[in-house]
């Protein structure tokens, strides 16, 4: 029995990892742009909803209502003022100035936050559990994992039902041609990268209140959310939370062989998917 | 005699150390249709994309209706009504077909072009609406294509050699369309390389060879050896 | 009209000068233990480090397009076979550093075969990835002090030299020695026939491919190459250390975002621009130090600027400025002066 619940709560756990992976999965689907600093920006929501939290005394959810402008007008600004300016055909350019606003980042928050772990209290939330059987599951899990399959049926409803979805995929399709259809390249990257910061504010808050964070965290948020798109297949947001919970699932089991193996069960999963199914999963577009 | 609503004037074009277009005249008139002939190479795509934004630093060489669109960008240019059906078609390959058509129509132009009136036009693109644009054939794509374009209302329109790569018959039947597409009051701009069919459906044509203008002429009375010593440059 | 001739060398006017110069600084370098203070031959000795983990990934991301964030890897992997070697296989010091070159080249191996599966900016996680696997592994060895690391036995430091000065100064000649033999190697290698395919490479893979010329079997090689050499300094490195731990030995801001930011503020794609990029560095690092994060945001924001305004670096600036080409890998068209008529 033990198992079957360790099997739950990687499902649960799976769900967190899809929200960091789907922000980085739409970045890239939209501009072909990998953005080394992903981690971080979850973090950075985590501390931006610790101040909120701090300052307000709001409950961490309700924070959320100012985190995710902050972080989409953050978004939309950074596209537009610097990152439009490395996208081509060369990856470099990308690649370096996002690795240079990771260390920025990192050590802004050591700046203005030290090194010290931080966490949001959501009280009751975080102990609530429902039974199912003799399971227990958390409603916090529960309800990031809910969270996870919303955002993502958002994204997907977004993308292919919405005027915007369509200006996406055009200019993801072929920048140029777009451009004849009255569409702003500029603009659009700044939407999408917009979109893509929402999402993460969400997912760094429901970090920030299930774990302690700290100033160097973000590496392995992008890792987990970077194993779970490759794991799922690029192209297909609903193959990055089957990724994410292979991930999860993965950790967990691996956690109660050893406790010191989580991750690395993790990453072994990781190695695993892409010896055998370099693709992916579920890929829909090859890279 | 009212202004040319497009005007070139000594429109030049660089793809970086290379020269593709050296002092290029040209004038459209409202309401008119011009065709531009030319050898593979001759400069014809260049100039289109030059006027649609694709290109920028013309600068004042590219005037419609009196102001400077030279060194605008192509969004800046669909906006002002401007249109391209591009050579080798270009759809959208993620975007369905009714996608492809919707995304023309995103600057909301009033005008009697709408989904409903492109699918009167071409009914067969009403079929397939929800068929991915890379599952036509070239001849339903071309219609995809130019009904595209034709779904931002635009007032003036640039087709760029809608006849390559498809089957004379398809060609045949999408020229006869044209006059009843171009026939609302639009201008035109038809690059082709079928010098026949470019003067069926033009009022006037230039000849273009490596990027300078050769002739220009009535289409009805133009002949056909002033034709063949531009288009090849026999002396 | 009179025969105009041409002659076709390799090397130019400010090339002859350089190697020359180059010589005498050399010579001087070599001679250090004796006219430096023991806190500059250290410092001399780190600089020297990271010229060559520069040089190594300059290699890799600028002429093979290969970008990894994970050279780490490497660098721990080389520091933790130092140890292992020298206290399980007790095995020399110097002879444990040639081992880890080698150990460093066959795991480079399986290791390639994977993350090659990936391209662009999903490699370079890759290679985070890889790295992140060999830390978490060799924390979880207790024969090497698992999480906490451990230190290098008394007897085996004692075993390079007898005195400290002269451990020092092994030490200072040993970290020489690696520059000079990576810089040689990339040299050399550039030169050769698969060199001029690298840069073929890096100016047009399609291109390059259309001419034969296996692409993946070259960024293999590269691969497996950097990898031994990264861990060979890594031994270095830890040897000099006394101490390691699956932390320090693994650190991305230690041998990643440092050699990264030396490189691409030293110019990118050129022998000089690691070599300029790790002078600024030093100068940089000995004048802001002090000022703790404010450095690293200092160094992260000069790196988003150099990349976005002079994406060829220091080094390319001055090279565009004044034609120059140090290490001769070009080609030069001279005409020879004869009258004409």
């Amino acid at each position: 029995m033990d198992w079957v619940n360790a099997l739950v709560q990687g499902t649960l756990l799976g769900g967190l990892y899809a929200l960091f992976a789907a922000a980085l999965s739409l970045i890239f689907g939209v501009m072909r742009l990998v953005n080394i600093a992903h981690g971080d920006f979850i973090v950075l929501a985590a501390y931006l909803g610790l101040t909120v939290v701090m300052s307000t005394g709001l409950h961490p959810l309700l924070a959320l209502s100012l985190v995710v402008p902050m972080m989409a007008g953050f978004g939309y600004a950074l596209q537009r003022g610097i990152l439009n300016q490395t996208l081509g055909d060369d990856i470099l350019p990308p690649l370096l100035v996002t690795f240079g606003l990771s260390v920025i980042l990192q050590n802004l928050f050591l700046e203005g936050y030290t090194a010290d772990p931080q966490k949001m209290d959501a009280g009751l939330l975080e102990t609530a559990s429902v039974s199912l059987g003799s399971l227990s599951l958390g409603i916090l899990p529960l309800l990031t994992f809910a969270i996870a399959v919303a955002v993502i049926a958002g994204l997907q409803f977004v993308f292919y039902r919405t005027a915007l979805g369509r200006a996406f995929r055009a200019v993801s399709d072929n920048q140029e041609i777009a451009q004849l259809m009255g569409l702003n390249k500029r603009h659009i990257f700044g939407l999408a990268m917009a979109l893509a910061l929402a999402v993460t504010a969400v997912a760094g808050v429901l970090l920030g209140i299930r774990t302690s964070f700290d100033p160097t965290s973000g590496g392995a948020r992008l890792i987990y959310g970077f194993e779970a798109v490759i794991i799922g297949g690029l192209g297909n947001l609903w193959g990055t939370l089957a990724g994410g919970v292979i991930l999860g699932v993965a950790q967990t089991i691996g956690a109660k062989i050893d406790p010191g193996f989580q991750l690395l069960a993790g990453h072994i999963a990781f190695l695993l998917v892409l010896a055998v199914r370099p693709n992916g999963l579920f890929p829909r577009v090859s890279g | 005699m009212p202004d040319p609503i497009l005007s070139l004037d000594g429109l030049c074009a660089h793809y970086g150390d290379f020269q593709a277009l050296y002092g290029v005249n040209m004038t459209l008139n409202e309401g008119e249709v011009i065709s531009i002939i030319g050898a593979n190479g001759a400069g014809k795509t260049t100039l289109l994309r030059s006027v649609s934004g694709l290109l920028t630093n013309a600068g004042s060489q590219i005037r419609y209706r009196g102001a400077s669109i030279g060194n605008l960008r192509a969004d800046e240019v669909a906006a002002l009504g401007i249109a391209l059906v591009p050579e080798g078609r270009q759809l959208f390959p993620s975007l369905s077909v009714e996608e492809n058509l919707l995304i023309g129509g995103r600057l909301n132009r009033p005008g009697p072009w709408s989904l409903q009136s492109v699918f009167e036009l071409f009914p067969i693109l009403q079929e397939r609406r929800t068929a991915p644009s890379t599952a036509l054939s070239g001849g339903q794509q071309q219609m995809v294509a130019i009904g595209r374009a034709l779904m931002s209302n635009p007032e003036l329109i640039l087709f760029d050699e809608i006849s390559l790569g498809l089957a004379p018959v398809i060609i045949k039947s999408i020229y006869d369309a044209l006059p009843g597409i171009v026939g609302e009051g639009m201008s035109a701009v038809i690059v082709e390389q079928d010098i026949s069919k470019a003067l069926s459906v033009s009022d006037r044509v230039y000849c273009l060879m490596e990027g300078r203008v050769t002739l220009e002429g009535a289409s009805q009375t133009i002949s056909r050896e002033a034709i063949s010593h531009a288009y090849f440059g026999i002396e | 009209m009179s025969a105009q001739t041409h002659t076709v060398s390799r090397i130019s006017q400010a090339a002859k000068i350089a190697s020359v110069v180059g010589a005498i600084v050399l010579i001087i370098l070599v001679a250090a233990p004796w006219w430096a203070g023991r806190a500059d031959l250290r410092l001399m000795g780190e600089l020297f480090l990271y010229l060559a983990l520069a040089s190594l990934w300059n290699l890799m991301a600028g002429y093979a397009g290969l970008v990894s964030v994970g050279q780490q890897a490497y660098v721990g992997f080389g520091g933790y076979i130092l140890f292992a070697l020298t206290i399980f296989g007790g095995l020399p010091p110097v002879v444990a550093i040639a081992g880890a070159a080698l150990l460093g080249a066959l795991i480079a191996i399986p290791v390639a075969a994977l993350i090659f599966r990936l391209r662009g900016a999903y490699f370079a996680i890759g290679t985070w990835v890889i790295a992140e696997v060999f830390r978490l592994s060799f924390a979880q060895l207790s024969v090497l002090g698992g999480g906490s690391g451990s230190s290098l036995p008394v007897d085996i430091v004692r075993s390079l030299a007898s005195s400290r000065s002269g451990r020092e100064s092994l030490a200072y000649w040993m970290a020489l020695g690696a520059a000079v033999l990576v810089i040689t190697v990339i040299y050399l290698f550039l030169r050769s026939r698969r060199g001029l395919a690298l840069t073929a490479i890096r100016d047009n893979e399609l291109a390059a491919s259309s001419l034969g010329i296996d692409i993946w079997r070259t960024k293999f090689v590269v691969y497996v190459v950097t990898g031994a050499l990264t861990s060979m300094l890594g031994a270095l490195i830890f040897l000099q250390k006394l101490r390691i731990s699956p932390d320090a030995a693994f650190s991305v801001n230690d041998w990643t975002a440092f050699v990264i930011f030396i490189v691409v503020i030293g110019g990118i794609g050129t022998i000089e621009g690691p070599i300029i990029g790790t002078l600024i560095f030093f100068a940089l690092r000995e004048t802001l130090a002090d000022l703790g994060t404010t450095y690293l945001i200092v160094l992260g924001v000069v790196a988003i600027v150099v990349m976005l305004k002079a994406p060829k670096g220091v080094w390319g600036l001055l090279r565009e400025r004044y034609d120059l080409q140090l290490f001769p890998l070009g080609y030069r068209v001279q005409q020879d002066r004869k009258t004409t008529d």
